[in-house]
C-alpha cells in the first residue's frame, strides 16, 4: 500500500519536474538549486491545492473550535518533548526549563497534552529542533532547498530531518495504521493552522516562491541566533547609505 | 598637572551643562521605545473596541492603519530600500506611483492579521541605544497564549527638534518586511524594468480587492 503510493507519487513528481523547466534571471547566491526548487515547488503547490488544502479546510469548516484546539495542543505537547531534548543541547537554560514543565504540566493536567494549562501558567513555547540544535553549534545553513511535500528547508535542516524523526514520538507509534492515521491528522491540523497565514502570502507576494525562500532563510537565522541575530550590512535596512550588490545577501558560505 | 584640571572643569561644565540641555530636548522628543509601546497599546485597544474592526471591516482597518500607524512610517525609505539601486534612476514620478502601490499591497494583506487580534498584549524589551543614535532597533513581543510572537521595529531620528521618531523596517517573527521584498523587486526590475514593477504591483492590488 505504502510503497504503491510512493510510486505513484514519484511519478507524479516527475512530470511535474519536466513540466515545469523555469529559467531563472535573478541569481541568489542562497539558492544555487533555484531552478529545481521552483519545479519542487511547484509540485508541491499542485499537491497542496489538489488535496491538503481543501481537506484542511473541510477540517476547519467541520470541527468545532475548541476540537481543533485540542488536536493542536496534543501534537504540540509531543513536540515539546523534541523541543525540550534540543533545548537542553543548545544549553538554553530558560527554554529547556519550560518545555519540560510545559510537558510535565500538560500531560498530567492537561489531560494527555489536550489542554494547554502551561500556557495559561505562563510557561511560553519553544520550539526547537535538531536543525536549529546544528545551527546553534556553527553549522551553517547550507543552500535552500525546496522538499518534495515537505516544503521549504536548507542542506543543514534537510540532513537533520531523519533525526528529527526520530524525536517526533508520533513516530513512536507501534501500530502502523494508528501511526499513520496521527500522522494525517497532524498535516492537516498544521494546514489548517496556515489556511490564514497561506491567504497572506497570497495576497502580499510578488512571486510566492522568492518570498517564501527569503521569509524561511531569515526566520531559521533569527531562530539560531534566538531572536538576536548579528546584522549582516545587507540587513540594515537602508540602500541609500550602503550600496546594495547585484546580489542582495551575504555569500552562503558565511555561516549563520 | 594645570592642564588636567582645567579638562576637569571643562568635563563639569559640560556635564551641568548639558544636564540642563537634555530635558529641553527630551520633553519635545518622545522616546522609541516609549512611541512603539504608545503605538502598539493605542492600535490593539481600538481593535479590542471595535467591533467592525473585528468582523473584518476592511475599510475601518485602512483607516486605522492610515490615521495612526502611517505617520509614524517613513515610507519613502521603506520602498526606496525594498526597490535597492534602481531607486535612483525611478523619476519622482515613479517613486510617488511605487509608494502608493506598495503601500496598498502592505497595508491591505496586514490589515487581515490585524483583525484577528483578541486578548493579546505587547511586551516591550530592553532598548539598548545610546542618546545620540540617530537610529535604533525597538524590539517588542506580542503576548497571548503560546509562542510568543516576536515584532521588532527600526526606527529613526527625524531631523530637527521634537519631529520625533519613524519606523523604516518591520520584522514578524524574524523576518524583516523590506529584506522579504528586496529580491522579488529586483527580479522583476530586472526583467520589466521599474514600470514593470508598479504595472505588477498595480495588478496585484487590483486582484486583491477583486477576492476582498
Amino acid at each position: 500500500m505504502n510503497v504503491q503510493f510512493a510510486t505513484r507519487l514519484g511519478s507524479l513528481l516527475l512530470v511535474a519536474l519536466l513540466q515545469a523547466c523555469t529559467t531563472v534571471t535573478y541569481k541568489d547566491p542562497r539558492d544555487p538549486m533555484e531552478s529545481w526548487n521552483r519545479s519542487v515547488f511547484s509540485f508541491n503547490d499542485s499537491v497542496d491545492r489538489a488535496v491538503v488544502k481543501p481537506v484542511a479546510t473541510a477540517y476547519q469548516q467541520v470541527l468545532p473550535h475548541w476540537v481543533r484546539t485540542g488536536i493542536g495542543n496534543f501534537f504540540n505537547n509531543l513536540d515539546d518533548v523534541w523541543s525540550f531534548v534540543n533545548n537542553a543541547l543548545q544549553l538554553r537554560g530558560q527554554y529547556t526549563a519550560d518545555s519540560f514543565g510545559r510537558v510535565m504540566v500538560n500531560s498530567t493536567m492537561g489531560l494527555g497534552g489536550i489542554l494547554d494549562i502551561a500556557s495559561e501558567m505562563g510557561m511560553e513555547r519553544h520550539s526547537a529542533n535538531f536543525g536549529l540544535t546544528l545551527g546553534r553549534w556553527g553549522v551553517g545553513p547550507g543552500p535552500f532547498v525546496v522538499l518534495p511535500l515537505l516544503g521549504s528547508s536548507t542542506l543543514r535542516d534537510t540532513l537533520a530531518l531523519p533525526i528529527d524523526r526520530q524525536g517526533n514520538l508520533v513516530n513512536a507509534v507501534a501500530d502502523v495504521q494508528a501511526r499513520d492515521a496521527l500522522t494525517i491528522l497532524n498535516v492537516i491540523d498544521l494546514r489548517a493552522s496556515y489556511l490564514r497565514a497561506g491567504d497572506v502570502i497570497d495576497g502580499a507576494a510578488l512571486d510566492r516562491y522568492s518570498f517564501t525562500r527569503d521569509a524561511y532563510l531569515q526566520r531559521r537565522r533569527n531562530q539560531v541566533y534566538d531572536g538576536n541575530p548579528p546584522d549582516e550590512d545587507i540587513m540594515s535596512g537602508d540602500s541609500r547609505l550602503a550600496p546594495v550588490p547585484a546580489a542582495p545577501t551575504a555569500p552562503a558560505s558565511a555561516p549563520y | 598637572m594645570k592642564r588636567t584640571f582645567f579638562r576637569q572643569i571643562l568635563a563639569i561644565s559640560v556635564l551641568v551643562g548639558s544636564a540642563f540641555a537634555v530635558p529641553a530636548v527630551y520633553a519635545a522628543d518622545e522616546a522609541p521605545d516609549a512611541l512603539i509601546k504608545r503605538l502598539s497599546s493605542e492600535v490593539l485597544e481600538t481593535i479590542k473596541n471595535d467591533k467592525a474592526i473585528r468582523g473584518g471591516d476592511m475599510a475601518k482597518v485602512i483607516a486605522l492603519v492610515d490615521s495612526r500607524i502611517m505617520p509614524n512610517v517613513n515610507f519613502q525609505r521603506m520602498t526606496a530600500s525594498a526597490v535597492g539601486p534602481a531607486w535612483r534612476q525611478a523619476t519622482p514620478e515613479q517613486q510617488k506611483r511605487l509608494q502608493e502601490e506598495f503601500k496598498t499591497l502592505l497595508v491591505r494583506t496586514y490589515a487581515g492579521a490585524l483583525a484577528q487580534v483578541s486578548d493579546q498584549s505587547v511586551n516591550m524589551k530592553p532598548l539598548r541605544s545610546a542618546p545620540e543614535d540617530k537610529e535604533v532597533l525597538v524590539r517588542s513581543e506580542i503576548k497571548g497564549g503560546g509562542e510568543a510572537i516576536q515584532l521588532d521595529y527600526r526606527l529613526e531620528k527625524t531631523p530637527g527638534q521634537g519631529a520625533g521618531w519613524r519606523i523604516y523596517n518591520l520584522n514578524v517573527l524574524g523576518v524583516w518586511l523590506v529584506e522579504t521584498y528586496r529580491s522579488q523587486f529586483a527580479s522583476e526590475i530586472n526583467a520589466k524594468g521599474i514600470d514593470g514593477l508598479i504595472s505588477t504591483l498595480t495588478e496585484r492590488n487590483k486582484a486583491n480587492d477583486k477576492k476582498a
